[in-house]
């Protein structure tokens, strides 16, 4: 598609590219602001940073959503969320919201967007975000764009050019709601930016009410079983990762992997195909159907850089890649490149960057 | 019981390449499979009729070759089969999608009521997660999603009870049939296909359903035209502009490869190593 073609998408198959008039009333961005047993994920925060620029290229307002129980603290997650950018927090608050469910969360949602309509709707791709999304952008007959890598205005149309990963990441893709709204996308956590928090920002909140009682929703939350402590993967938000892949060979020679990470006080990743061998657990997958993550540091040893673990990894600031392979697709955007085979190379990084902590911290000490 | 899963048959994704010159999707000999997420929802149901009886039904939306996708579900175990195929449905979107599967499915439940419709977690090309989720409203089936464990079902009262996976923990959730659940990938193992089941397959006369036959009344409601988004540009992602710093350890000896790559980090980010000073435990 030439970039002339690519400015003004054609008008195919007899379908409507232009906003009907009483849609162009719809007006602000939102951003679903999802929170867990009293915090709300740092994903909502991004997507705030994300909406801000949003909104100050339209010249709208940026606004959160906060559902939940009474007992839960919704107004301090309002105030936070003013500190990321938010100027209107609209909070719907029942005890049927405690604990997340499809039905009255949908109810919720498109309720607010059909009172106070909003021109673009943004969630974090979790599995709450994608559940409620889904639910919400059929609910509204309007246009949802999942996983999106980027969010921009459209200068010509006003519309929001939503771009994401097809094809496992092999592609990427421009998507448009041009004729419906809500404009919907979710976004994955650590894909943006987290913003830098303005702790004199306030706002206000608008409440709402729900209209559904307990006997009206057919779901019923039994239980939440609560992750181990020691089990707890908190890869999305680690600083530095050690990552191994099959260049591994053997879930023995994996052991490295741990043993360089231990070292720098590093969080363990894995490839796909490592994964499904069953050497690690799956919260430890990076990639387009694992995790997405922003660290500082990323070390991956034995990985070859297929797209799939690229678009997972490739926003860390520091790449440093060990392959025996030299053309291994991992060197293009690796920072760092070591050709060598990493059952070598690993216990010597290991060694070397313990002698290089050990006299630091001499030093200064 | 009556059992529905969802089906699509995809390119694999894992072996697509880009050309570089025109950006566009090689599929010349690129296998078309059966959506490796939807397996683990087929074997889910193949599990719960082994169990409880009663009949599974395979659907997939697409064009006339997905009947392959929908045999292999045949030789697993599958009862039987339907394809909806129209070439009105291209081009269709998510929310064109779960319109079309959705009247598909109602049609289906008119032969015989539907209990669980099953899909996978998202597909490997479009990896939405959207479709399932669409169909379960338009239905006004109960929506469970990211499903790991089916805990509990009893018939009678038509209830089911399932374990979904949430941020940081598992819900435990009870709800009433006939419901949508989306399976994640990892929770059962799919079974062996027997040579009499492939060659009953390879036989196995795939219903083949137009958009009347499936019960689609809303033709403005199906491809291109029953879809709000809109794709406007597809591209391959920018090579990065330099490439790594290379070291290599025939040239030198892996410490010393060691030592100049420590050392190049840490003067380029010190504070990255005033971090790992921070955590080290030495």
């Amino acid at each position: 598609m030439s970039e002339a073609e690519a400015k003004k998408p054609a008008a195919r198959g007899g379908r409507n590219l232009e906003l009907p008039e009483h849609l162009k009333a719809y007006k602000g961005v939102w951003v679903f602001i999802e929170h867990d047993r009293g915090a709300a994920h740092p994903v909502s925060w991004e997507l705030l940073g994300e909406g801000r620029k949003l909104a100050d290229t339209l010249g709208v307002s940026l606004c959160g959503v906060i559902m939940g129980g009474p007992d839960e603290p919704l107004d301090a997650i309002a105030n936070e969320a003013y500190t990321f950018g938010a100027e209107t927090c609209y909070i719907v608050r029942d005890p049927v919201l405690k604990g997340y469910r499809n039905e009255p969360f949908t109810k919720g949602m498109t309720d607010l967007v059909n009172k106070y309509q909003p021109e673009i709707v943004l969630l974090g791709a979790t599995t709450m975000g994608r559940d409620l999304a889904g639910s919400v952008a059929t609910t509204l007959a309007t246009g949802l764009t999942a996983d999106c890598t980027e969010l921009r205005i459209d200068p010509a149309t006003r519309a929001l050019a939503a771009t994401r990963p097809t094809f496992g990441g092999s592609l990427l893709c421009t998507i448009m709601t041009l004729a419906y709204r809500p404009q919907m996308a979710t976004v994955r956590p650590r894909v943006m930016q987290m913003p830098d928090a303005d702790p004199a920002r306030s706002g206000r909140i608008v409440e709402d009410s729900l209209g559904m009682i307990e006997t009206d929703i057919v779901t019923k939350l039994l239980d939440f079983i609560a992750d181990q402590n020691s089990n707890q993967v908190n890869l999305a938000y680690a600083d530095i990762i050690v990552s191994g892949g099959k260049g591994l060979k053997s879930p023995d020679n994996f052991k490295l992997v741990w043993d360089l990470a231990r070292v720098l006080g590093a969080e363990v990743g894995a490839t796909r195909p490592v994964v499904q061998s069953g050497w690690v657990e799956a919260e430890r997958q990076v990639g387009q159907t694992g995790k997405t993550v922003r660290p500082k540091l990323y070390i991956a040893a034995g990985i070859s850089g297929a797209i799939q673990h690229r678009v997972g990894m490739e926003g860390a600031d520091v790449i440093v890649a060990i392959n025996t392979d030299p053309n291994a697709p991992i060197f293009d955007f690796a920072h760092h490149g070591i050709v060598g085979n990493a059952m070598q190379v690993l216990p010597v990084l290991t060694e070397t960057f313990r002698e290089h902590i050990a006299m630091r911290s001499r030093k200064a000490a | 019981m009556h059992i529905v899963v969802c089906i699509k048959q995809v390119p694999d994704s894992a072996q697509i390449r880009v050309h570089p010159v025109t950006n566009t999707i090689m599929r010349q000999g690129v296998p078309a499979i059966v959506n490796p997420y939807d397996l683990f929802a087929l074997e889910e149901a193949l599990r719960l009729k082994d169990q409880f009886g009663g009949k599974v039904t395979v659907i997939c939306m697409g064009p006339p070759q997905a009947e392959d996708a929908l045999k292999k579900c045949i030789a697993f175990g599958a009862d039987d089969a339907v394809l909806v195929t129209d070439r009105s449905f291209a081009g269709a979107d998510t929310l064109a999608t779960s319109y079309a599967l959705a009247a598909a499915i109602r049609q289906l439940g008119r032969e015989q009521q539907v209990d669980i419709v099953f899909t996978g977690k998202q597909t490997i090309d479009g990896d939405t997660a959207q479709v399932g989720p669409g169909i379960a409203k338009r239905l006004g089936l109960q929506l469970l999603t990211y499903v790991s464990r089916i805990a509990e079902l009893d018939i009678e009262s038509a209830r089911i009870t399932v374990e979904r996976r949430a941020e940081g923990g598992v819900q435990v959730l009870k709800t009433a049939m006939p419901c949508l659940i989306t399976m994640l990938e990892g929770t059962n193992e799919m079974r062996f296909a027997p040579l009499e089941n492939m060659i009953h397959a390879a036989r196995y006369p795939v219903r083949r359903w137009s958009k009347e036959a499936a019960g689609i009344e809303d033709l403005t409601k199906i491809g291109l035209k029953g879809s709000p988004t809109v794709v406007s540009k597809v591209f391959g992602p920018t090579p990065r502009a330099e490439k790594a710093l290379m070291q290599s350890v025939d040239d030198a000896s892996p410490r010393d490869v060691a030592l100049n790559v420590i050392q190049k980090i840490f003067t380029q980010h010190p504070t990255l190593e005033r971090d790992i000073l921070a955590k080290a435990t030495v």
